[in-house]
């Protein structure tokens, strides 16, 4: 796949790319750079992902909230079917009322009903003046308010919200040095908005931070000044996956919850596995109602992981959740897949794959419990 | 001049195209675009400015004046200075042409009128600014006010009338003795510039900003070096890949070095 690489169409004018599925992510968005555009999506993994696999696992990332899903982004796919048919569904068109979107089955589909070979994407245009924000909040409800002001000051401009915990803040400092700037405190909110104008959004932001100071719903903050510092303040989330690899043994969970309820599971976990685990902790995107829960051990433990599994996945199901936002079922999580679909929604999930797949070729025991 | 118990300082603040964007020559290749293009301030000013603070936070600066020579957007690199902790900022004003032709001598000769103006005991700046790369004011400066100077420091101690520093130079590190008052241009180990946290920066927009002109300190600004034609570096020639080992001796061969 990382052969079939190369760059099809780019229509400016439109904004709309059409590519090889291997095309990697940041080679993709370093091209639609030179002419002031970009991809719609953003993850730690750009400098090796490959926008077919972006595409059929419906990745989510940093900038969701801006940008939205896949499912609105993508115009179109050529995929290869099971039998060898190579299905042209690599529309560059805005508006296609035409019979069922069958590109949107494809869509996270995790490969399993067909193989994407070609992807139509939309390319927004890329921002000329992106500021970052990171804030101190003392519980989660101020977190919580946060975004709700953010969204009312920054309205267009907001580009990302993300929240990590005081855990997750030692954790970077202690394994990768990362010093966080700001005192102390339980939960830390990091915003970034991107615009046209950099008077106009300076001006935007400052009203925002100045409100969210005088109304004591952050203790404290800062804005990067420069590149560089933009840079680090994002290294302080983005680089908490790297430092848990180097702490230990991690149980990660990906989950979407009501953002009433987003952190509380946290706070269950650390009471729960009190004397068992190391420590949990917390960090996601917060704009997306979307969870990154990670529970932290010495050593692999059977006994850590039946106090997890299968609470962690009842409890969210109980409050309505998805057991996997953004990182999809694969092969670990199939099996759970009843906690956020009914039984008559993962029927007809399996009628489909019968349809698209009846010898089972196609990623075999992944995504669909085994019959 | 009159010997004071705490000292003030003026620190230069330049706002240069943001140290991380890539830089792009003009078509017509007598300058880079700076239209539309991030600028923050000059990281080495940066430098200078958090160790005059820290020199504020030990109370060994008593006051602390930012300045700035340009557009009006440099006020923009002063409210940065301002929220860092210089408690006042001056903008000495310099538009369009006169600012793309304004170069280290004449901003020299501004400092050292506002050194004697605001009857400051140390001049902070960067060692150099990285759109010119001049590394001069500082030493123009000095020379100006027959000042002492220490340029490219990384350590700076305060005893009695005098800053003992270290310096880095191309054989490793000098220290030196310097009286006061002194030029200083800091260097990229100094320190470690901190963030401007937000009460910082909503308290910068109270702190008072007062605003000059070159005419003001009677500063003939007109260049001295006319800038002929600015093009990018040659492009790198492309490397290869080889398959293995044989195919690196045929290649070594072929080249004529083996």
């Amino acid at each position: 796949m990382s052969l079939m690489n190369r760059i099809i169409t780019l229509n400016e004018v439109a904004g709309i790319l059409v590519c090889q599925s291997g095309c990697i992510l940041e080679n993709l968005d370093d091209l639609l750079a030179e002419k002031g555009l970009m991809m719609p999506l953003d993850l730690g993994a750009k400098g090796s992902c490959h926008i077919g696999g972006n595409a059929s696992t419906n990745a989510g990332g940093l900038r969701l909230l801006r940008y939205g899903s896949l499912h609105g982004s993508i115009l179109g796919l050529e995929v290869v079917l099971a039998d060898g048919t190579v299905l042209d569904c690599l529309s560059t068109m805005r508006k296609d009322n035409t019979g069922y979107d069958l590109k949107q089955l494809f869509i996270g589909a995790e490969g399993t009903l067909g193989v994407v070979t070609a992807v139509s994407i939309l390319t927004p245009p890329r921002p000329k003046c992106v500021n970052v924000a990171l804030m101190g909040c003392v519980d989660f409800s101020q977190v919580q308010n946060v975004y709700l002001t953010a969204k009312k000051y920054l309205g267009e401009i907001l580009s990302a919200v993300e929240f990590f915990d005081e855990g997750s803040s030692q954790l970077v400092k202690r394994q990768l040095g990362l010093q966080n700037p700001l005192e102390a405190c339980p939960f830390y909110v990091l915003i970034e908005t991107s615009g046209s104008n950099e008077k106009h959004d300076q001006e935007k932001l400052d009203s925002c931070l100045e409100y969210l100071l005088s109304h004591k719903i952050i203790e404290d903050g800062t804005v990067a000044t420069d590149q560089t510092k933009i840079k680090l303040l994002w290294g302080l989330r983005e680089n908490i996956t790297e430092a848990l690899v180097k702490d230990g043994v991690t149980y990660k969970y990906d989950i979407s919850l009501p953002l009433e309820y987003l952190y509380d599971l946290v706070e269950i976990m650390q009471h729960r596995l009190k004397g068992v685990a190391k420590y949990t902790i917390g960090y996601g995107h917060v704009g997306d109602g979307n969870l990154h829960l990670n529970i932290v051990g010495e050593t692999h433990s059977n006994e850590l992981l039946n106090e997890i599994e299968p609470f962690v996945f009842e409890w969210t199901a109980q409050h309505k959740g998805s057991i996997s936002a953004e990182h999809g079922l694969g092969f670990k999580k199939a099996k759970y897949i009843h906690y956020s679909k009914t039984p008559e929604a993962v029927q007809l999930m399996t009628k489909l794959k019968s349809l698209f797949d009846p010898k089972g070729i196609l990623n075999p025991y992944k995504m669909l419990p085994q019959r | 001049h009159i010997k004071k118990m705490a000292l003030r300082a003026l620190v230069g603040c330049k706002r240069v195209i943001d140290y991380a964007v890539k830089i792009r020559v003009k078509p017509d290749k007598m300058g880079v675009v700076t239209e539309g293009v991030k600028h923050s301030m000059n990281p080495f000013d940066e430098i200078a400015l958090e160790e005059a603070v820290r020199m504020k936070e030990k109370k060994l600066v008593s006051e602390i004046v930012a300045v700035s020579c340009g557009p009006t957007a440099c006020q923009e690199t002063l409210r940065t200075a301002l929220a860092m902790g210089a408690d006042r900022a001056v903008h000495v004003e310099v538009n369009g042409e006169d600012y793309d032709n304004l170069q280290p001598l004449a901003v020299s000769k501004i400092f050292a009128k506002l050194v004697q103006q605001e009857k400051a005991d140390l001049l902070f700046l960067g060692k150099q600014a990285i759109d010119g790369d001049c590394n001069q004011t500082g030493q123009m400066v000095a020379s100006l006010l027959d000042w002492p100077q220490a340029t490219f420091t990384s350590k700076i101690d305060k005893e009695g009338d005098s800053l003992k520093i270290i310096r880095e130079v191309d054989g490793g590190l000098e220290h030196i003795e310097v009286k006061i008052p002194v030029v200083i241009t800091a260097d990229l180990r100094l320190n470690e510039p901190r963030y401007a946290t937000l009460p910082n920066i909503m308290k910068a927009k109270k702190k008072p900003m007062a605003k000059y002109t070159p005419a003001d300190f009677e500063v003939d600004i007109s260049p001295r070096l006319k800038i002929i034609s600015v093009e990018d570096p040659p492009v790198r020639q492309a490397g290869s890949k080889v398959e293995n080992v044989d195919e690196l001796i045929e290649k070594l061969k072929g080249a004529g070095v083996i």
